[in-house]
């Protein structure tokens, strides 16, 4: 691969940095950076044939013998709305909470408060997901009980509020907060590491030219670090696509599909599903789980080629 | 140049010390970590066996089989016993494989290719072992203020189930409740939302004992849309508790303050007790037993019999008369012996609130421990 | 930093308008919140909506009354003051509302036996979770020291040599990586190892494999956006005294991102540290403590937990305390790794800016 010299140094020359002398260790160290590359693509090619190949018998297999009894497309169809439907909701809520999280620790907050405040943020990013389960149906789910009536009461002429509202609060709009709350601390870790890192030089010559504190942040931090947002937005909406245990303890599931969000029956999600189901299935029952996985898999594809695109058009841009 | 280089390479080494360090530190704490061997065996340490054992299969079990890991494992301090809760198929499945786990538990009788793929694994039809260790109430667990001894046939708890009777006030939920007051409220059903034996031995009481109300074919998913779901039986029991007007089934001994339902069998109403439910097997017919040492039953869900509840979840434990170590043999054969014996079931009792086996199964688990490495 | 604090109200504008007193938003705010807190405790309107309006009538009233005095750049600026401000409110009540839930109720197993006994020949009341913690330290241990180089490597590879389809195809793989729900990640693990060990293989090593499934990506993602603003001029400076570019990367570049991989390595660390579902399905349920991966079923912190609630025998209390106490347990343990990964990175890092 790119351990050949003119490669290299064609790549060099394209990306306008000057070619550096090379030495046996460029070769070994180049070489070894190729191969965790291509080691990623091994693995992930691995990942990728072992689904097709448990799917298959499911893919292959005839409409009444899958759960349900019509079919893959029927069964698979309601859990990927589901998925995508909380995947949504918590991206819609998370992502510009956590701009403004990341903004107001690198730029409003005192320093030293500032510091304390990403500590205990990184600290959220590990609890792990069956205790953000449990919260949500200890304390969330109860706690969003007035709000899902009133928004029931008052705004039930929309599809989402519908009604009638669940008395445990375990509903899609409960999971959606969940799965907000869960994927905040990745979104603002990594958006708020490189906020702080908008060159000084930006900053301070924006605010030498008059700016207010919100013109230099439009001007130069949001820019600097729109692919960074964008990226950590993915991260996010990865594990907001593929959470399993969180939902699954949480959600009244129902293999509906609706986008009614405050009612006890709720559209499941693959992932949920994937571990309510599993461990009492056998035979061609798993195989449809693990074709649901793929589908899983394939939804996420789709959602990262956007944001690449997305994102290789800003780079263009800021660079 | 000299000096920058300098200095990172001395950052460098710094940092592998420090790694260094870290992982010393961590190997250091693991050493430390010791097994609270010596506390459990100090009381009946005894024999000479040892050794570790495997198992996997229905959560149902857990509790239960902590319970009986424990009280074997003090006995034998040398042995450990583990056991997986992950669910009953995936027991199966991983006893059909072979090799790995030595027993499994199981909801359901082995069947089809699984029972064949057993028998296989284990060299013979005569060397599969199936026989029911675990017994268990299901209740009908509910929670409405000011209704204390809520009683329900079973066409009517099929009908609250499958959504037909909506409110608590419905004139067939207060024609079996004659003194209660009911009251003008919504019932929300909570049912599992994960695959489980608990649901498939309740929808298999309905669709047998309320044939006319439930046709929906038996499985270990609810087939009903609609209703509250959660998932495993702490989560049942945290819906039904959480919700006002909910009514929900789980295992008896989670039921902890919630309201149970008694229910009908023949002209009385009855409730979920240890007894009550021995007695369904008892009642119920052996199947066509496909070898020697397998032992499932055909629950008579309609029984009449006076003083029996009907909605009850028999596990099974599967394993083979003849393994590929002789200290396997050795250890399954010690352990099933000790969940069949009078000390495995009262643990199994205290600690997962089961009942104990009838003397005529006890002696049928003896038959099959017995067989294990007799040939 | 301090340059920026002072920009509160720029001085310029104090020279051409008028601007509010210093005591103006704090005064405002700490108002509404007083006129909110009344109305909640004398009344029994809903008090969300109490909150609500009062934080947006507090805002508007804000932005219109700096505009009125000091113009409308000022008033903007101010106006997304609050807005941070109340949004950063918003996204840590819940997360303060969850931490709180967890320490009050890990706490009442948070004690010596807890972390000294394994749940060996444990019924009921008592033991404790060493078996867990030592198990999870392990598999996340082995886990780690898998992914972290490769996840580096890849990212150096992406940064500082990548080019063509290739880098653009890990790019994109690295991408849909981070989609892999992580219970296909577990079964991946396990049919891989089944394949080579037998069927109903459980060991804690295959845990691990599934873990680093779901770390890579995330280092790759962490490093790789803080090799991308390391700047381009430490490149060039180093290049320009003929330093190679294997060490310009290795003594130059990596050194200064260091801070930012050694957060995205304890991101990723903590992330699957308290991973369920995979665990579940690859290391087995055990009561006593193993150490060694390769050998026998070994049990974790999350899986711990989540046995404990879903398990419990005939009285619940003592099993789901053992729960959240495991779930504390897991936070702390995250806690002191991310301080020891501060202190390397005060230590060993390289302020770029």
């Amino acid at each position: 691969m790119s351990t050949t010299p003119t490669t290299s140094t064609d790549a060099a020359l394209t990306a306008g940095v000057p070619t550096p002398p090379r030495r046996p260790g460029d070769r070994i160290f180049s070489g070894a950076a190729t191969a965790a590359g291509i080691g990623i693509l091994v693995l992930l090619a691995g990942v990728a044939i072992f689904l097709l190949q448990e799917a298959w018998p499911a893919i292959k297999a005839a409409p009444e013998d899958i759960p349900g009894g019509t079919g893959l497309v029927d069964f698979i169809a309601p859990l990927a709305f589901g998925t995508v439907l909380g995947a949504v909701i918590a991206i819609v809520l998370a992502v510009p909470m956590a701009v403004a999280v990341a903004l107001f620790i690198t730029d409003y907050a005192p320093r030293r408060i500032a510091n304390t405040l990403s500590y205990v943020i990184d600290l959220l990013a590990a609890v792990p997901s069956i205790v953000y389960g449990l919260w949500g149906i200890a304390v969330l789910g109860p706690a969003a009980l007035g709000i899902q009536t009133w928004l029931a009461d008052h705004l039930g002429f929309l599809p989402f509020f519908a009604g009638p509202v669940s008395t445990t609060g375990r509903t899609m709009l409960v999971v959606g907060v969940v799965l907000a709350v869960m994927i905040l601390p990745i979104i603002t870790a990594v958006t708020r590491e490189v906020f702080a890192r908008t060159p000084r030089i930006h900053r301070e010559g924006a605010l030498a030219l008059g700016a207010t504190r919100w013109e230099m942040i439009r001007m130069t931090v949001l820019p600097f670090g729109r692919s960074a947002v964008i990226s950590a937005s993915m991260l996010g909406l990865g594990r907001a696509l593929g959470e399993t245990m969180a939902v699954a303890i949480i959600l009244s599931v129902s293999g509906v599909v609706t986008f009614n969000l405050i009612s006890s029956t709720n559209p499941s999600t693959i992932a949920a599903n994937i571990a309510l189901d599993f461990p009492e299935s056998s035979g061609l029952d798993v195989n449809a789980l693990i074709a649901s996985g793929l589908a899983l898999f394939a939804i996420t594809l789709v959602v990262n080629m956007a944001a690449r695109a997305v994102i290789t058009r800003n780079e263009d841009a800021s660079r | 140049m000299g000096t920058l280089t300098g200095g990172q390479t001395l950052k460098l080494h710094r940092l592998t010390a420090l790694l260094t360090a870290c992982g010393a530190l961590a190997l250091g704490v693991a050493a430390c970590g010791n097994d609270n061997t010596a506390s459990g065996g100090g009381d009946t340490g005894s024999s000479d066996l040892s050794g570790t054992i495997a198992g996997a299969g229905a959560s149902t079990q857990a509790a239960a089989q902590e319970a009986w890991a424990a009280g074997f494992q003090t006995k034998n301090p040398a042995t450990t016993v583990s056991y997986d809760p992950v669910g009953s198929g995936g027991g199966r499945e991983q006893f059909v494989a072979g090799g790995k786990i030595v027993f499994a538990g199981s909801d359901a009788a082995l069947e089809g290719d699984e029972l064949k793929g057993a028998q296989k694994r284990c060299g013979g039809v005569d060397n599969l072992i199936e026989a029911p260790v675990y017994i268990s109430p299901i209740a009908i667990v509910y929670n409405l203020d000011g209704v204390e001894d809520l009683q329900l046939g079973p066409e009517t708890l099929a009908s609250i189930f499958k959504g037909d009777i909506k409110t608590w006030n419905d004139p067939k939920i207060a024609a079996d409740n004659l003194s209660a007051k009911l009251p003008d409220m919504r019932i929300s059903t909570v049912h599992r939302s994960d695959e489980s034996g608990t649901t498939e031995n309740f929808a298999d009481y309905l669709s047998v004992a309320a044939a006319k109300v439930w046709k929906f074919e038996v499985s270990g998913d609810w087939p009903v849309k609609g209703g509250e779901a959660a998932q495993g039986t702490s989560g049942v029991v945290g819906a039904v508790e959480s919700g006002s007007g909910t009514i929900g089934y789980a295992d008896e001994s989670q039921a902890g303050k919630l309201g149970v339902a008694k229910i009908g069998v023949g002209g009385e109403f009855v409730g979920p007790s240890a007894e009550a439910a021995a007695k369904i097997l008892d009642a119920s017919e052996e199947t066509d037993d496909p070898g020697t040492f397998v032992f499932t039953y055909k629950l008579a869900r309609d029984t009449t019999e006076s003083g029996t509840y009907p909605i009850v979840l028999v596990s099974y434990e599967i394993a083979c008369t003849a393994y590929d170590t002789p200290q396997d043999a050795e250890l399954v054969k010690a352990y099933l012996a000790y969940i069949g014996g009078e000390d495995g079931q009262k643990v199994a009792a205290e600690a997962a609130g089961s009942s104990p086996l009838s003397s005529k199964l006890a002696e049928q688990v003896q038959a099959a421990v017995d067989a294990i490495g007799a040939t | 930093m301090s340059a920026l604090d002072l920009t509160a109200t720029p001085p310029r504008a104090s020279l051409v308008r008028g601007s509010l007193p210093s005591w103006g938003p704090r005064g405002l705010t700490i108002g509404a919140a007083i006129v909110a807190l009344g109305l909640i405790a004398a009344t029994d309107v809903n008090a969300a909506l109490v909150l609500v309006s009062a934080v947006v009538l507090c805002g508007v009233g804000l932005y219109a009354w700096s505009r009125a005095v000091e113009g409308a750049r000022t008033a903007t600026d101010r106006g997304v003051t609050f807005l941070v401000s109340s949004a950063f409110a918003l996204a840590i009540a819940p997360l303060v509302s969850l931490l709180y839930t967890v320490v009050s109720r890990g706490f009442a197993r948070f004690d010596y036996q807890f972390f000294t006994e394994s749940s060996r020949n444990v019924v009921g009341a008592g033991g404790g979770a060493s078996h867990a913690i030592l198990g999870t330290l392990v598999i996340t241990g082995v886990a780690t020291l898998a992914s972290v180089p490769i996840g580096i490597l890849a990212a150096v590879y992406l940064q500082e040599y990548g080019h063509g389809r290739l880098k653009r195809s890990i790019t994109f793989f690295v991408d849909v990586m981070t989609g892999i729900p992580s219970i296909v990640a577990g079964l991946f693990a396990y049919a891989l190892f089944a394949l080579f060990l037998g069927p109903g293989i459980r060991l804690g090593v295959i845990g691990a494999v599934a873990l680093s499934v779901l770390m890579i990506p995330i280092v790759v993602r962490a490093t790789e956006e803080m090799l991308k603003i390391v700047p381009n001029h430490l490149r060039e400076a180093s290049y320009a005294l003929g330093v190679p570019k294997w060490r310009t990367v290795v003594k130059v570049v990596l050194p200064t991102a260091l801070g930012g991989i050694i957060s995205g390595v304890m991101l990723a660390i903590a992330r699957v540290m308290g991973e369920t579902a995979p665990l579940l399905i690859t290391t087995g349920a055990f009561s006593s403590v193993n150490l060694n991966p390769v050998d026998g079923r070994m049990q974790n912190l999350a899986v711990f937990a989540f046995n404990q609630y879903k398990n419990p025998g005939v009285q619940r209390e003592p099993y789901f305390d053992r729960a959240w106490a495991a779930a504390l347990t897991l936070i702390v343990l995250v806690m002191t790794l991310s301080l020891v990964a501060r202190l390397i990175q005060r230590r060993f890092g390289t302020e770029t800016r």
